[in-house]
């Protein structure tokens, strides 16, 4: 009988997005929760690494739960881990959340201002979501740690 | 039929200061110094294979700019259908620079913007040399 150990990790996958000023926050935002808010249980690997990598990369999305952070409807991170790892546990799409929060202002991809930080938080916030409810749900071998004050 | 252009694609690292610093230096150029003749593209579209942004590949001149050996944004061009007209590795400017370190990913600090100005300079000259249709460096 083989026992299933849960995984300590969730990986945080961002498209890399660098057309597109949501493909900026999408990858801030994946930072920000590695770095900040859920630091230690957070791995994330470098999307084109699927494609220019080694098969130990393509086996990510088997060994830990992957959620996929995207800056539009075209699901890059999504769509690659699905293609060449497994299911994701979680998506994001930036471009429909913002569509949500009504937010129609013009955003900057290289120079991310006030507002671009602002959403990032925002967007960081969605991501800690899905990571607490897979804990919750009992799909990691960990506890949400204490948030840290913004 | 529309004129070439040259697209400059950083690869996507999340992980690496470097390839932060690749990513801004290619800002820098397509935004500010080549804005007429340069553009970037979301390198995720060719991880996965997608048929426009691989045609873009095909029918442009590509300049892949890499944070670290792995050279993700070079393989997943070369995947598209043709190698890049002009490839470089962020840490082999680091090696010939080596007072320039960027700090973080997220922020890559003085030393890291000096380091984007500097590869971005060098990156405007090669592609003029390339439009030219002269011998890159
Ligand atoms: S999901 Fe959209 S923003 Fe992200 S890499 Fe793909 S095309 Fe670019
Ligand atoms: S070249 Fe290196 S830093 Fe860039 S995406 Fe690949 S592994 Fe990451």
């Amino acid at each position: 009988m083989t026992m299933r150990t849960k995984p300590k990790f969730v990986g945080v996958l961002s498209c890399s997005g660098e057309e597109e000023p949501e493909g900026t926050i999408a990858r801030n935002a994946v930072r920000l929760v590695m770095e900040k808010y859920r630091p230690g249980i957070t791995v994330s690997l470098c999307l084109p690494l699927y494609l220019a990598g080694d098969s130990g990369e393509r086996e990510f999305a088997k060994l830990a739960p992957v959620i996929a952070v995207d800056g539009c409807e075209k699901a890059c991170a999504k769509l690659s881990t699905e293609k060449y790892s497994g299911k994701v546990s979680g998506a994001i799409d930036i471009r429909a959340l913002l569509r949500e929060w009504g937010v129609d202002d013009h955003l900057s991809r290289s120079r991310p201002g006030e507002l671009e930080w602002e959403l990032t938080e925002r967007v960081a916030q969605e991501i800690v979501k899905k990571i607490d409810s897979l804990i919750q749900e009992g799909e990691l071998a960990t506890k949400p740690e204490k948030e840290e004050a913004n | 039929m529309p004129e070439r252009k040259v697209y400059v694609i950083p690869c996507s690292g999340i992980g690496k200061a470097s390839a932060s610093v690749g990513r801004q230096a290619t800002y820098r150029v397509v935004e500010e110094l080549l804005p007429e003749k340069a553009d970037t593209m979301c390198l995720a579209l060719l991880t996965l294979e997608d048929p426009g942004a691989q045609e873009k590949v095909r029918e442009n001149w590509v300049v892949a700019i890499d944070g670290c050996a792995k050279d993700c944004a070079r393989k997943n061009v070369e995947a598209a259908g043709k190698p890049p007209e002009i490839a470089h590795r962020v840490q082999d400017y680091m090696k010939k620079h080596k007072n320039l370190k960027p700090q973080a990913v997220l922020d890559i600090g003085e030393e890291g913007k000096k380091l984007v100005e500097l590869i971005s300079q060098e990156l405007a000259e090669e592609i003029d040399v390339l439009l030219k249709g002269g011998e890159r460096k």
